[in-house]
């Protein structure tokens, strides 16, 4: 089994697609993995030999942050923003968009599903 | 776009060489500025500085993480106090 830093690899996909279901590979990291790596991006990853794999996994074990270690960078970075008190961090703090959106209208993806404000009358069509 | 390197980091000059002056003289002061768009450099570490922000002068003390941002961003220009409605109003007639 195709198992490369603690994620399932789908076992249909060519290896170039497969590897960006890791976190913090995308599309031109994983080209560049295989082109260092020298394994074709065509083939699927059932078809792929346990010498390719074992590449793989070194090459991104050694060169690559993926995964849990990434996830708590990105973390700690907010983190970071957060306690020094700047403006960046109190947006995360808030719950709101951090890099100058407007919040007039939209930001929905990050202030989450619209809330209901008390004695606002509706608009109704006729 | 980030700024040229070639340049190195925008301070405001007169509040650089004070920040200097204060470091040879080892003595720690309140720097009162409006220059928002100042990075903050290394040495500036361990001061305080009095950043206006467009009302009044916020204090803002130093530290080694907040090193390469601008002193602004430590110093908020809007003050959001909450919509009206049901929850305020309530608050309002009773305070705790």
């Amino acid at each position: 089994m195709a198992r490369i830093a603690g994620v399932d690899l789908p076992r249909e996909k060519r290896v170039e697609t497969a590897l960006t279901y890791i976190f913090g590979i995308g599309r031109p990291t994983s080209s560049r993995l295989l082109n260092e790596t020298g394994v074709n991006p065509d083939t699927r990853v059932r078809d792929l030999s346990d010498n390719e794999v074992a590449r793989l996994r070194q090459i991104i074990e050694r060169s690559v942050k993926v995964e849990g270690a990434l996830r708590t960078e990105v973390a700690m970075n907010i983190k970071r923003l957060m306690d020094i008190g700047s403006y960046r961090g109190i947006r995360h703090r808030r719950g709101l968009p951090v890099r100058g959106q407007r919040t007039h209208t939209n930001a929905r993806t990050k202030k989450g599903p619209r809330r209901a404000i008390a004695g606002k009358k509706k608009v109704t069509k006729k | 776009m980030a700024r040229s390197v070639k340049k190195g980091p925008f301070v405001q000059e007169a509040l650089a060489t004070k920040v200097q002056i204060l470091n040879s003289k080892n003595e720690k002061r309140v720097v009162k500025t409006w220059s928002r768009a100042s990075t903050i450099l290394p040495e500036f570490v361990g001061h305080t500085f009095a950043v206006h922000n467009g009302n009044k002068f916020v204090p803002v003390y130093v530290t080694e993480n907040m090193v390469g941002h601008k002193l602004g961003e430590f110093a908020p220009t809007r003050l959001f106090r909450g919509h009206s409605g049901k929850i305020v109003a309530d608050k309002k007639a009773k305070p705790e």
